[in-house]
């Protein structure tokens, strides 16, 4: 093949990237420190800890990343993890593919798309 | 640094709610420039990214943790306007489906790390990148600084509304003095993390990251060689 292609086409990259978010959030977060954080702490040694008030979402099912219903921990948070992740994902992916500028300038020869061989293929590409 | 509802009272809560609003529309408008085909995947896939490393806590010291605020990562790779809004989005999941940080206090919450986290650290990030020759491989240091820095200037400003609409009697050089310190040391967590993600992304797809755009620009001027395009294999 030839050395052009040494870059990952995007839909790799994207790929890869995803799913090491996915680690993060869906295995990995389990290890994480369970320690409060920087706010929390200062909140506590200084004295206002206590005025903090429940959150009226504290009822969801994933509140405090953990998933009702699944007593193991692991999996338990490591579910929360993942619906967050994907909830964000559909959210801010949306909202962005829709304020995206329609670029339907270059859709000829070579242009952003060149390292893209998937290009002509692709079926999001709209006509001009 | 998630607020939770009942540390500020209501007046508060209301104005940085309305800031955060005034924001996000300023940034529902200056987005549209950043994201195009390429860059709204990868803006939508720095959200999940982001919402994942606020997950890591990672141990600080004596009892404390940090965990990524994700602003200055976020507005390196994608842009300082998508950035407002993928912070924005990822503290909106957390408050309504993870009770991590408060609803009233959602708008504290977006002022901090989705406003004054991205801006302070698209600021620095812009100011080491102007002193620097416009080269890849500053991109990552710079976006390191900026997110060392942008950790403590979040810390500064919740201190600041503490002083201002706080709900407990507490001095508020306590409260500075103690913020400071502690956001100065999970800054350089911040730092790190930023620094080792974005320098993957450059390493890999250059072309993906929003401050790296300028120095790519240059380096193809430079040297990059005409390619057949019917090179077909």
């Amino acid at each position: 093949m030839s050395t052009s292609s040494r870059r990952p086409s995007p839909r790799r990259f994207f790929a890869v990237f995803l799913l090491a978010a996915l680690l993060v959030a869906g295995v990995a977060s389990y290890y994480a420190s369970s320690h409060p954080d920087g706010l929390e702490f200062v909140a506590e040694k200084t004295g206002f800890l206590d005025t903090a008030e429940d959150s009226p979402a504290a009822a969801s099912p994933f509140a405090d990343y953990s998933t009702k219903g699944i007593d193991d921990d692991r999996v338990s948070g490591g579910v929360a993890g993942v619906v967050g992740s994907l909830s964000v994902l559909v959210l801010a992916g949306g909202l962005f593919w829709v304020l995206r500028r329609r670029d339907t300038d270059h859709a000829g020869p070579a242009g952003a798309s060149g390292s893209d061989g998937s290009a002509p293929s692709t079926p999001t590409t709209s006509g001009v | 640094m998630h607020v939770p509802d009942g540390f500020l009272d209501a007046p508060t809560s209301i104005a940085t709610g309305v800031v955060a609003v005034g924001g996000v529309a300023l940034a529902l408008r200056g987005a549209r420039r950043e994201l195009d085909d390429r860059t709204a995947p990868m803006a939508g896939l720095v959200a999940t990214f982001v919402f994942a490393g606020q997950m890591m806590n990672f141990p600080v010291a004596a009892g404390t943790s940090g965990h990524l605020l994700g602003g200055a990562l976020a507005a390196v790779l994608a842009g300082p306007w998508t950035a407002v809004l993928c912070l924005s989005t990822v503290l909106m999941v957390q408050a309504l489906f993870m009770a991590d940080g408060g609803i009233t206090a959602l708008g504290t919450n977006i002022t901090l790390m989705g406003l004054v986290g991205v801006a302070a650290g698209w600021l620095v990030f812009k100011a080491v990148r102007a002193l620097l020759p416009d080269r890849l491989g500053v991109v990552a240091p710079a976006a390191a600084l900026a997110a060392l820095v942008s950790v403590p200037v979040a810390a500064s400003v919740f201190t600041l509304l503490f002083a201002v609409g706080g709900t407990a009697p507490v001095a508020t050089d306590r409260v500075l003095a103690a913020m400071l310190s502690w956001h100065a040391v999970i800054g350089i967590g911040e730092a790190v993390i930023t620094g080792l993600v974005v320098a993957s992304v450059v390493g890999v797809r250059p072309d993906l990251v929003y401050g790296a755009r300028s120095a790519l620009r240059s380096r193809t001027l430079e040297i990059r060689q005409p390619t057949p395009a019917g090179e077909a294999s």
